[in-house]
């Protein structure tokens, strides 16, 4: 493992007396793409704001390339952030956008040109100069938002829900361009969001953060696969989570006889592992969805509702028919409580 | 509401709005020597005279310099003020918005009264600096809520971007939030302005010998000499007023911003 270039240790994180963040602890590497997953309320985009400087730490420390930033200034830190918002300033053309950093730095006239003119490019923007944010569409906000924070040549770039403000198709498009330009210009990037499948498309490690703490650190497969934790396992969708006692799976609602045993206290399956038409158990059809290739049941059974994926070319169970299910030990995943 | 209603409704509205002006404009173009309506023959003798007054001259040139300066060093107070009101939950923030605005909801006589006992008479300030600072006092209200509006449009993130682009928060808010907030400031300015040079009651006590402002100064004028100059002054200031906020609508869209 290489050494950490961005390095938060011990660190609490506070709005007055409230505590966001208790005591954290993260390494990540140069050149990664990292990923802050949580639901709203866990400490994600605190933390990136301590990264940028714009929340001091009550206690801990934030090592960036070497040099300890806890008490820098933001403006004085070198790291890029892309805003939620894209914050970008409604008074200045697209152009003096990007430059406005650049112009701070009281760069030669033709640096700042050529810097800012290359900024443009690598976005896709070229031609735009003269446009007012305002005239713009929420996707080329968004790239001049990264353009501006690029041309600064950022040790760091955060980026606060990236994806978040754009319809469906931009979305896909955009995260290939910050794949792209991760890759073309490799800088460290750490972006924050709630949504797990865009954590899993487009970062190298996921960190799952609840109520402030780090649930669980992996590669997207780690986490997709192995979640450590009933939370971890829910927000990756796992969707049929159950506790074991005595031999049973076990609900809030009714219990299971599971039929093998297991060390674990907890076992989940994701809908896809759960087989229909199939089993010991049985219940009653509560739901039913066409899903492409696959069809989405909600089986109500003595456990609650069971969320289960069929292939489409398996006989079709009409509504409130009753059916056979099976929850099999090769495709539970074990979990600590 | 039937189609007669409505009209009536209107002229009796534009009647009570506009008609004081007409008679002021019509009273001051009078060829007669007293101050009537109808004015007794067209004449504009009343309008040139206004400009041979020498103590007129005098007053609308300390109400200019009141309604200027006082109106400049509202907003400098006022500006601030309201950035820190608007971005900064401060302890007891309601109590100093309610001083703040207490000079609009004073009675003007009070402030007047309370100003020459306190600030005139025992400190012996000069009645042009006591006048100053009444007007700055009484523009403050308008500068603090007009900015303040201003300012919660516009996002407090901007500030953050241009402060990790390199900005000090100095140059963050001269860079960002000034240009974005100019249109209220000048709203402000201009609300203060015509407020300042208005302004009677206060301006009533504090005015002394031969320092008085405009409206003071008509108001003695006309309790020694009755002739339609006064009315003639009023219709100049009025198409003055007018002048002003007609060049900021069509610079600024002045009526977003207020």
């Amino acid at each position: 493992m290489s050494e950490a270039f961005v390095s938060l240790s011990n660190l609490t994180l506070s709005y007055g007396s409230t505590v966001a963040v208790p005591n954290l602890d993260l390494d990540i590497r140069e050149g990664e793409l990292i990923a802050l997953l949580g639901p709203s309320g866990c400490g994600k985009t605190t933390t990136m704001r301590a990264i940028a400087g714009l929340l001091t730490p009550t206690t801990g420390n934030i090592v960036i390339d070497g040099r300890d930033v806890t008490r820098l200034a933001a403006n004085k830190r070198g790291i890029g952030l892309v805003f939620q918002s894209y914050a970008l300033f409604p008074h200045l053309s697209a152009f003096e956008n990007v430059a406005f950093g650049l112009r701070l730095q009281k760069l030669e006239d033709h640096d700042i040109r050529a810097r800012t003119d290359a900024g443009m490019a690598t976005v896709g923007l070229s031609g735009f100069e003269a446009r007012k944010p305002a005239e713009m569409s929420g996707g080329q906000q968004q790239r001049l938002a990264l353009a501006r924070s690029l041309v600064m040549q950022p040790k760091v770039l955060l980026l606060d829900e990236p994806l978040s403000n754009l319809d469906a198709r931009l979305r896909l498009e955009m995260r290939t361009e910050l794949q792209r330009v991760q890759k073309d210009t490799g800088v460290t990037m750490v972006f924050v969001t709630h949504d797990q499948s865009e954590a899993l498309a487009l970062a190298d490690r996921i960190v799952l953060m609840k109520d402030g703490e780090i649930v669980q650190l992996g590669t997207p497969a780690q986490l997709y696969s192995e979640p450590a934790t009933a939370f971890a396992a829910d927000f990756m969708g796992f969707e049929n989570i159950f506790r074991v006692e005595a031999g049973r799976l076990v609900s809030d609602i009714g219990s299971l006889p599971m039929g093998y045993s297991t060390e674990s206290k907890m076992l989940a399956w994701r809908p896809g592992g759960v087989v229909v038409g199939d089993g010991p158990h049985k219940a009653r059809v509560l739901a039913s969805s066409f899903a492409g290739g696959h069809r989405e049941y909600v089986l109500e059974s003595q456990l609650g509702p069971i969320k289960a994926d069929a292939p489409i070319e398996s006989a079709e169970v009409a509504l409130g028919d009753p059916v056979v299910f099976d929850l099999p030990q090769a495709t539970a995943r074990p979990l600590a409580p | 509401m039937s189609r007669l209603t409505i009209w009536v409704v209107l002229g009796l509205t534009l009647t009570f709005l506009i008609g004081p002006f007409i008679i002021i404009i019509f009273a001051g173009a009078s060829a007669g020597e007293s101050l009537a309506f109808p004015p007794h023959g067209l004449s504009l003798r009343w309008y040139l005279k206004v400009f041979t007054i020498e103590s007129f001259r005098a007053s609308f040139l300390l109400s200019l310099f009141l309604a200027i300066f006082g109106t400049i060093s509202a907003l400098l107070i006022g500006i601030p003020a309201a950035y820190a009101l608007n971005r900064y939950k401060l302890p007891g923030d309601e109590t100093i918005r309610m001083i703040v605005s207490a000079p609009i909801i004073v009675p003007g006589i009070i402030v007047g009264l309370a100003l020459l006992r306190y600030l005139v008479v025992p400190l012996d300030f000069t009645v042009t600096l006591a006048l100053f600072l009444a007007h700055t006092a009484l523009v403050l209200p308008y500068a603090v809520r007009v900015v303040s509006s201003s300012l919660q449009n516009l996002r407090a993130d901007m500030e953050e971007a241009a402060v990790l682009l390199g900005c000090t928060r100095l140059q963050a808010f001269t860079k960002i939030v000034l240009p974005n907030i100019r249109g209220g400031v000048l709203a402000a300015f201009i609300l203060g302005f015509v407020t300042s040079f208005n302004q009677v009651p206060v301006s009533l006590f504090l005015s002394g010998p031969g320092v008085k402002t405009l409206p003071i100064d008509m108001l003695a004028y006309m309790e020694m000499t009755y002739d339609p100059s006064v009315a003639a002054l009023s219709a100049l200031l009025a198409f003055m007023s007018l002048a002003i906020v007609f060049t900021a609508e069509r610079l600024l869209g002045f009526s977003r911003y207020v």
